[in-house]
């Protein structure tokens, strides 16, 4: 797939030899990987294995230790307009006073300076086209801090896609979500990078809900990966091998359960997802 | 007491220069505090403007102390107590109490000063409750200089400014410069705090920086319309507050805070009534 959008032949995102490290601490190192526009690729594996540490990479707020990293055919930028991103769901301050679309308005233009005067048509029309898109036009104009945690989280699709960006970073956007709502959220993604050609990097912790979306997936765990289709990575031997333990993976109904030998693999590692862009 | 309401008496002072003069002053700060309020209010700053106008108190006596112009170390103190306080996280746990330390310190250090100072105890009044109708022509200039910079650099600022206030995280994910935002905020609130000293007083300064806000923020979710409102707001308490006070010749800041205070309560009832869903 190709991207009329992007310069010849160029991936979506595209990480060579890519290290990052802390002092002594290893998050990862010799990471190669390239995603074709339009592809959806799952980053999986425990807490502290560095997922949103790749975020913030891809982001332009984290330098890569060595290595190279370009993002939608440049290097990561602040501020760049071909990236979207969603953040976890976390309830945001009722006390605030803004509308959701004015939450989506600061997707398409918050990072300009200046009041924006001129661009208030356009704006709006792009606003009231992503609100839309995502099925939020009848609480566009309300507080959004009296709004579900789904609700919340549509808005934060809106958010992203409304400047039309090339690549989709999502860092764990289903948290905390039930398991309607994490359907609604993950399919309104899926459709807007089928219509649009984007390709969306989906940090979970939580494979399933999107598992039929994934084309490949990145599983880190402890300095190591492996990438690959879900039916290559999500095996017992592959897994087994990235956390040196035995691993069981087990497919039930569609849908892959990995139990380690202590239990369900949340008892070895899915301790604590939450975390924060600004933790780190 | 019969003098409260005396219209005729106000009429007559109305026309005085010099009351013309800090009626202009209420208006420009009534602006200024305004168009701030509302990004004041969505980044939790209420403390930290109150803190920041205990020491332009501080510069202000420091300067009355040394012979130098009271506005000036006003407006000095201030903006050395924005830059520190904006140096400081708003994520850190211990904001508010460092916050309180440094108020509490420098409030201390004014108070010294004041007992030090010889001269018209009038001028040492004026600090804590402000003295709005001792406005000169230097004051003024001062006031309007500071407030079209401050409007300059707001309009500059303004879209990524709400974006840092209001969704930090996505704004820092979308390149908005968080901290350096944080730090001009805090200078451009600092300076119109101090402004707002000599006017209210640094006791009362609040009742136009956050409360109008505060006030519009329960009537509306809409930035566009919260800051008319506050703005609105702001000069009906800060103009409207020089007014009534002509008759009786009473302190401005207790009409300037009564008038804001019923202004949030009616839009308390009025948000209440809602049940909170507003547009």
């Amino acid at each position: 797939m190709t991207d009329p959008n992007l310069p010849d032949g160029a991936r979506a995102v595209a990480l060579s030899a890519a290290r990052l490290a802390y002092g002594d601490r290893v998050l990862w190192d010799g990471l190669d990987l390239d995603v074709a526009p339009g592809e959806f690729v799952a980053v999986l594996g425990p807490n502290g294995s560095g997922k949103t540490s790749l975020m913030r990479v891809l982001l332009g707020l984290q330098k890569l230790t060595s290595g190279t990293v370009r993002i939608a055919g440049s290097p990561p930028g602040r501020g760049n307009r071909a990236v979207g991103y969603i953040p976890q769901q976390r309830a945001l301050d009722p006390t605030v006073a803004v509308r959701g679309r004015d939450l989506v308005g600061l997707g398409f233009d918050g990072h300009r300076w200046g009041l924006g005067l001129g661009g208030m048509r356009e704006r709006r029309r792009r606003v009231d086209t992503a609100l839309a898109a995502v099925g939020a036009t009848a609480y566009a104009d309300r507080p959004v801090g009296l709004l579900s945690g789904g609700e919340q989280q549509r808005l934060r699709v809106a958010q992203a896609l409304v400047g039309d960006p090339r690549v989709l970073l999502c860092d764990e956007p289903l948290l905390s979500l039930d398991l309607a709502h994490q359907r609604a959220v993950s399919t309104l993604i899926d459709e807007r990078r089928r219509a649009t050609g984007a390709a969306v990097l989906f940090v979970t912790h939580e494979i399933n809900p999107v598992l039929p979306l994934v084309d490949r997936i990145l599983y880190l765990v402890d300095g190591r990966f492996r990438v690959g289709t879900p039916e290559e990575v999500m095996t017992s031997e592959t897994l087994s091998s990235l956390y040196r333990t035995d691993i069981a993976v087990v497919r039930v109904h569609g849908q892959i359960h990995v139990v380690g030998a202590h239990g369900h693999l949340s008892d070895l590692c899915e301790d604590n997802p939450h975390h924060h862009l600004a933790d780190h | 007491m019969d003098k409260l309401f005396d219209v005729d008496l106000t009429l007559k002072l109305l026309g005085l220069p010099f009351v013309l003069t800090a009626l202009l002053a209420a208006a420009i700060l009534g602006l200024l505090a305004g168009v701030l309020g509302p990004l004041i209010v969505s980044r939790n700053m209420a403390f930290s403007v109150h803190g920041t106008s205990e020491l332009a108190l501080t510069g202000g006596a420091a300067a009355l102390l040394l012979g130098w112009d009271v506005g000036q170390g006003a407006l000095a103190g201030a903006i050395v107590a924005a830059l520190v306080l904006g140096l400081l996280s708003r994520r850190s746990s211990d904001y508010d109490s460092v916050i309180g330390v440094v108020l509490a310190f420098g409030l201390g250090l004014g108070v010294l000063m004041l007992w030090l100072y010889k001269g018209r105890a009038s001028n040492k009044f004026g600090l804590l409750t402000g003295q709005i109708v001792g406005q000169d022509f230097a004051g003024i200039a001062l006031l309007s200089g500071c407030a079209v910079v401050v409007l300059v650099l707001l309009a500059l600022l303004y879209r990524p400014l709400l974006f840092a206030s209001v969704d930090p995280e996505v704004a820092r994910a979308r390149g908005v410069p968080t901290t350096a935002l944080a730090l001009v905020f805090a200078v451009m609130v600092g300076a119109a705090t101090a402004l707002g000293v000599r006017t209210v007083g640094s006791l009362l300064v609040l009742a136009l920086m956050v409360t109008p806000a505060a006030a519009a923020c329960r009537v509306t979710a809409s930035p566009l319309k919260a800051t008319v409102l506050a703005v609105v707001f702001a000069e009906v308490s800060a103009v409207g507050g020089i007014v009534l006070s002509l008759a009786p010749g009473a302190p401005v800041s207790a009409f300037v805070t009564a008038i804001s205070f019923l202004i949030y309560l009616v839009c308390w009832v009025v948000s209440r009534s809602r049940g909170r869903v507003r547009a």
